[in-house]
């Protein structure tokens, strides 16, 4: 079970005071986008073996949504931050490059 | 004006190794808005004496102001004053983005208190509550058991535990039996 | 034949004297034994019957690992099967019986499948049951049921009486086993300044330390257990527990912990169990080793034990085992056993040691004793039936030519050490195979990964394989140390321990006595006997194709149940190894999953029991109801009212009653538990326009407006009366169970998309007590307790206002989910009670009466109008419903719009609400199908409608139902089966959803 750190509140807990929310960084397709783009926003998803971006939600807590950088299979949190972003911040990339030199994920790296 | 009552009108538990009781109403407005905006720490001022700082709450004697989030605060004021405060406050921060609710019925609020309180508050709670770890002045938002609940401590070994008034009575088994006779841990 | 030594055990020493009923047998014990040694000292040499051939079985281990000595436990309410007699601890008053036998433990019917026990190989039960398939249900599954299962599950009818509960607690360092290694790895880490926890799985400190002897700096190695302890009890910041296992290992330093508070004294007053829930930084595993048998033919006959046991119950106990040891090994630990027991007067006729070159000094010191030691040699078989009367002594480099009967009735082996790898490994640390040692030990290079991607597992003592005190001692001192340091501790100097250094000669492997046993030898020689696995079943798992270790445990069930093979395991790969041809590290371990042993389902669940299984959330009115014949209904976590039931009445009668009266006069309904959302801010009506597929940004202060949710895969999710509070504020009304989701709804969206919006939103759900005044008299009520004015000019349907009512500060909706005149009035929740009553009182003359979910439902449906959940599962877009007029095609864009447009949304096909009139007049079964001929790809009959919604109106004397059909609304007045479980078919009329009162007359007064 995993330890988080919201970035919101600043309290580290545990997994059950937190609420997963998928894949962070997509981008919205709405009306005027092609049934391609709209399929690939709704559903189409990564499924790294490594490294992974995602949405948390720290419902029994401040109530606010943050972004965990994370390992899928060593389940190491290389760090969390605020939602308000288009891309983690280059302190995330960084902290994963020291721990997984040469990563990529979509057009991040 | 008829009579408020609480969820469980002061229900109280005492032949465990902590005692329980549902404290009355009190006044609790969510506020939110910007918590660095001037005019908003003025108001709060008004209100609560200071705005508390992040995880903690700032309380003379049961009022006061807890942070919930980067952009919300709990007041809390007698009961009675609520309805007043929450015109202080709409006409002070006229103008600027906030919210201001009143939710003092929505509410059910616990203390827990004896030498053991820490320990009931552990069995039900992912949070570390030994002494150097849960002190006076901190505000947690967690969960107990199954359900969202606030907590700080009044005074050393006395929560107050706030959650839903829905679940006050759930609450209020869950805390008796977690102070259940027997069940010391002396372990905090 | 076993009995109490003069000499006193170390546990047992001047303890009261208990006595217990075993298998309805008066026994007496000690005060201080577990089961297995009061068991012992009574001469109780079989304790049970094995699982698949009722072999007779007797007590093996002292310890966690033990196969056998399984017992039920207590009575009735307090009934639990499968207790481990080596673990559970004697109590006066203890009543435990013995399991698989029928009808007693000394004649058992089952044990004739021991003479059958040929034609019961390895995948006997996948071979046999296959043919033929009629066979399966009404011969083979029965039989299989009737035989399965390690002992009996308690009655489904008793209940627990005890209680449990979780602990959370937080360590930097966490050290599971109080044996000498744990206590020092503990010490050195306390010394670090960190806060440290400790916890020991029995009742005892020291472990095997003071049973085997030695020495660490000058001292006896009891006396230094005594010293550590002592130190460690006065160190502030260490937590010391013991009869609490760690039984388990998760992600991110998450431990668990079984404590064990009353099983050893019932009448102690509290808890159970106890589940820690643990936090470490660090963990620091010092959880010892556990010796391997020696599989030879006929090594389950009971008192055939393992040497360390032996020895405990010898020293720890008081208990001798049996006059006449023998003992028989392949590496120098099991000397000790044979010199502990010739120090107590008992007989020792012979040490059979596997090894041509025997033991070190042990061996002189046995023999100095007057011990005849055999090396090279081995046991052939070994001879008895309910228990052993002696052994055939052969050569173990030959097939098993008897040399020399030896006359005894205790057979002590020992096969070696394997480290208990068990907590290292179950969060993915890995294994390494040590050669000299013949035994997996952890992979310090390879350790579980923590938050970080650190180590965060560490292994002391003979758990990291360094089985002589010399070298335990101080590697658990280092591993402490580190533990330390790795979570922020000081650099501590302590001097490192020294222990006596001892000279022995290695172990070598022995997987099978003698190495050329034949077939008849290994069909008696078992490797697991808990689940009655030989070596030729591993052998013939192998043989066919069985080649994965993972694949051979489950054909064989090698390594299962209760102890999931701590004895059996290692045996048992190395046999199968053997059997492929390959290294044993190649054939690799099963997979170590916790708990380490079984630990009570109640300590899982903790405190969730009884009334606090799971919240129920209840409004203000709850009690009310309650004591008014509330039929109550599950809503989500709420309960609510499903009909007031009046003395005398059924609940259909109930439900009928309120559904004609509210028509008639006056209903009323508990309506708190809908979801009330301030959502507030210059952006809030642009932020509605997004979340409601309708516009809600143009909606008038004081006014309502019934909205859609959509997800944005267009779904519909929820539905409610929105009401604008002022320029910048709405009211948004959401479903019973949409209040949390479409909160969070909105957040997510807030945060996660439109960060820039000004919008805040609080849910205020609970802060209000809501109660819909529904009926012709629904006005004369609320006028007769007198405040606002709520005429139809004045407060028009479709409208709010705040005002009083009664004395009430009030906000009232005129809002009808029934067709009838309707007002929603909130108050506060504190006030709910009374207002609700003030509505009775005064309502009295007008007919009021309490309606519940039901009666809500069907008037509801009698109007068409959807519940969302009932015509929604999902998969159901409003366009299914209807709907159009509530999509706005003046808005851009909105949750759900873009996904409308996606083919199969926009397909004409699509099943849409129809109503469903019976031909007969009878009620339609929830969710029952409309069939058309013919079927599907899958062979399923082809389907084009369902029902959704569907009640007995007493307003209309019939059935009334809605339901999705393929074209529905094109094929008004058609009539279609829907076939009921029974068979029979119900023929219904498709119809106009809207049945009563379509112009909205009644609503608009």
């Amino acid at each position: 079970m995993l330890i988080l750190e919201c970035p919101c509140c600043g309290v580290s807990g545990e997994e059950t005071e937190f609420h997963a929310g998928g894949e962070a960084h997509l981008k919205r397709h709405s009306v005027g986008s092609t049934d391609d783009q709209f399929e690939e926003y709704l559903f189409m998803r990564e499924n790294p073996h490594g490294v992974h971006f995602e949405r948390w939600r720290h419902n029994n807590g401040c109530g606010k949504w943050f972004h965990a950088a994370r390992c899928t299979t060593t389940l190491e949190v290389f760090g969390t931050y605020c939602a308000q972003t288009y891309e983690p911040p280059k302190e995330i990339k960084d902290a994963i490059s020291a721990r997984r030199p040469g990563w990529s994920w979509r057009n991040f790296s | 004006m008829f009579e408020a009552v609480s969820a469980l009108q002061g229900a109280s538990f005492n032949a465990g190794i902590a005692e329980v009781r549902e404290l009355g109403l009190r006044g609790m407005i969510t506020l939110r808005g910007d918590l660095t905006d001037k005019k908003l720490i003025k108001a709060v001022k008004g209100i609560a004496g200071r705005i508390p700082e992040p995880r903690t709450v700032a309380l003379k004697d049961d009022d006061g102001a807890a942070w919930m989030s980067p952009d919300e605060l709990l007041l809390m004021v007698p009961h009675a004053d609520v309805l007043s405060t929450i015109e202080t406050l709409n006409a002070s921060l006229k103008g600027t983005h906030f919210l201001a609710a009143n939710v003092s019925d929505a509410r059910a609020v616990f203390e827990v208190f004896g030498p053991h309180a820490r320990e009931v508050m552990a069995k039900l709670a992912p949070v570390d509550f030994s002494p150097d770890a849960f002190k006076m002045g901190m505000f947690r938002r967690s969960r107990l058991a199954q359900v969202p609940a606030a907590f700080w401590m009044n005074e050393e070994d006395a929560f107050t535990v706030v959650c839903f008034r829905s679940v006050a009575e759930y609450m209020f088994d869950l805390l008796s039996i977690a102070a259940q006779a027997g069940s010391e841990v002396d372990a905090l | 034949m076993s009995t109490r030594l003069k000499t006193a055990g170390r546990f047992t020493d001047g303890g009261a004297q208990l006595s217990f009923d075993f298998n309805g047998k008066k026994l007496k014990g000690v005060e201080g034994d577990t089961l297995a040694s009061a068991l012992l000292a009574n001469d109780q040499m079989m304790v049970g019957r094995s699982f698949k051939y009722h072999r007779p079985r007797g007590i093996v281990a002292s310890g966690g690992e033990e196969p056998n000595a399984l017992f039920n436990m207590g009575y009735t309410n307090t009934f639990e099967p499968n207790q481990r007699a080596t673990t559970t601890e004697l109590f006066d008053g203890a009543k435990i019986g013995s399991q698989n036998h029928w009808p007693t433990l000394e004649f058992d019917v089952g044990a004739l499948n021991t003479y059958i026990s040929r034609f019961l190989p390895a995948g006997f039960y996948y071979k046999m049951f296959m043919y033929p398939r009629a066979f399966w249900k009404h011969v083979y599954e029965p039989f299989i049921r009737q035989s399965a299962g390690l002992g009996k599950a308690p009655r489904a009818e008793d209940r627990d009486p005890d209680t449990y509960e979780h602990f959370y607690f937080f360590a930097d360092v966490m050290v599971v086993g109080g044996g000498i290694a744990g206590l020092q790895a503990a010490k050195a880490a306390a010394l670090t300044g960190v806060k440290v926890l400790l916890v020991e799985q029995t009742a005892h400190w020291g472990g095997r330390a003071p049973v085997d002897g030695g020495e660490v700096d000058g001292l006896p190695a009891d006396k230094y257990v005594d010293n550590l302890v002592a130190e460690l009890s006065a160190m502030e910041n260490v937590t010391m527990r013991t009869r609490l296992m760690g039984a388990g290992v998760y992600d991110h330093g998450y431990t668990l912990g079984y404590e064990r508070l009353t099983d050893h004294a019932p009448d102690i007053v509290g808890p159970r169990h106890r589940l820690w829930r643990i936090r470490a930084g660090h963990i620091v595993t010092a959880t010892g080793a556990i010796e391997r048998p020696i599989s030879f033919a006929s090594n389950d006959i009971p008192g055939v034990m393992l040497a360390s046991a032996v020895r405990d119950y010898a020293v720890n106990f008081g208990v001798s085992v049996g006059d006449r040891t023998v003992v028989v090994t392949n590496n120098d630990d099991a000397y000790r056993t044979a010199i502990t027991l010739k120090g107590l007067g008992l007989d020792v006729p012979c040490i059979i040691d596997a090894r041509a070159g025997g033991a070190g000094a042990l061996a002189e010191e046995a023999k100095a004793l007057g011990i005849r030691v055999e090396n090279g040699k081995a046991i052939s078989k070994v001879k008895g039936g309910k228990r052993v009367t002696g052994i055939v002594l052969c050569a173990q480099a030959g097939e098993g030519g008897v040399l020399e009967e030896i006359e005894c009735d205790v057979v002590a082996m020992s096969g070696g050490w394997s480290p208990v790898v068990h907590l290292w490994s179950h969060c993915g640390g890995k294994l390494i195979w040590d050669d000299p040692q013949s035994h997996f030990r952890p992979d310090s290079e390879r350790p579980p990964l923590g938050a970080k991607g650190e180590g965060f597992v560490s292994v002391a003592g003979s758990a990291n394989g360094h089985l002589q005190l010399a070298e335990l001692i101080g590697d658990a001192h280092g591993a402490g140390l580190d533990a330390g340091k790795a979570t922020g501790g000081k650099p501590a100097k302590a001097a490192i321990p020294e222990g006596a250094p001892t000279s022995e000669h290695p172990v070598e492997p022995v997987w099978l006595m003698p190495q050329g046993a034949g077939i008849k030898l290994l069909s008696k020689a078992w490797l697991d006997y808990q689940n009655d696995v030989k070596v030729s079943d591993v052998q013939l798992a192998a043989q066919e194709g069985f080649e994965s270790v993972e694949h051979a445990k489950r054909y064989t069930t090698l390594g299962m149940a209760t102890d999931q093979g701590k004895l059996s395991n290692i045996n048992g790969l190395a046999i199968l190894s053997d059997a492929l041809g390959q290294p044993i590290p190649q054939t690799g371990t099963t997979t170590f999953r916790p708990p380490y042993t079984p630990i009570s389902m109640g300590a899982i669940g903790g405190e969730a029991k009884g009334k606090v299984f799971q919240p129920l959330r209840k409004t203000p009115l709850y009690e009310w109801s309650d004591n008014n014949g509330a039929d109550w209904e599950p809503v989500g976590a709420w309960r609510r009212p499903f009909a007031y039931l009046q003395p005398g009445e059924s609940v259909h009668d109930a439900v009928n009653r309120e559904v004609k009266n509210t028509r008639e006069n006056l209903g009323l309904l508990d309506a708190s538990t809908l979801g009330k959302l301030v959502v507030k801010g210059p952006d809030a009506g642009k932020f509605l326009d997004m979340l409601y597929t309708n516009m809600m940004s143009t909606l008038k202060v004081g006014k309502c407006r019934y909205g859609l949710m959509c997800s944005e895969n267009g779904f519909l999710i929820d539905d409610g009366v929105v009401a604008r509070v002022d320029d910048e504020t709405f009211l948004c009304h959401t479903t019973t169970g949409g209040a949390e989701t479409i909160h969070g709804h909105m957040e997510e969206w807030l945060q996660t998309e439109w960060w820039d919006w000004n919008v805040y939103v609080a849910n205020v759900t609970e802060q209000y007590a809501q109660i819909a005044v529904v009926g012709p008299n629904a006005r004369k009520v609320l006028e007769k307790l007198g405040g606002m004015d709520v005429s139809k000019d004045a407060l028009g349907f479709m409208e709010w206002a705040d005002g009083t009512i009664g004395g009430f500060d009030a906000r009232v909706y005129r809002i009808s989910f029934s067709g009838e005149l309707s007002y929603e009035i909130a108050v506060s929740a504190a006030q709910g009670l009374a207002f609700w009553e003030a509505l009775h009182t005064a309502g009295e003359e007008f007919g009021a009466m309490p309606y519940g979910t039901e009666t809500l439902h069907i008037l509801r449906a009698e109007k068409g109008f959807i519940m969302i959940g009932d015509e929604t599962d999902g998969t159901v877009i409003p366009q299914d419903l209807n709907l159009q007029w509530a999509l706005s095609k003046k808005k851009e864009d909105y949750l759900g719009k873009r996904a409308h447009q996606r083919s199969h949304m926009a397909d004409p096909e699509r099943w849409k609400l129809v109503g469903l009139e019976t031909v007969d007049k009878s009620v339609l079964p929830d969710g029952a199908y409309a069939v058309d001929e013919g079927v599907n790809a899958n062979g399923q009959r082809n389907m084009f409608g369902r029902v959704t919604s569907t009640y007995y109106s007493a307003n209309l004397e019939r059935g009334i139902a809605m339901g999705l059909v393929k074209n529905g609304p094109d094929r008004m007045g058609e009539v279609i089966d829907f076939p009921k479980t029974d068979g029979t078919i119900i023929k219904a009329k498709i119809v106009n959803p809207v049945i009563y009162d379509k112009d909205g007359e009644k609503q608009n007064v």
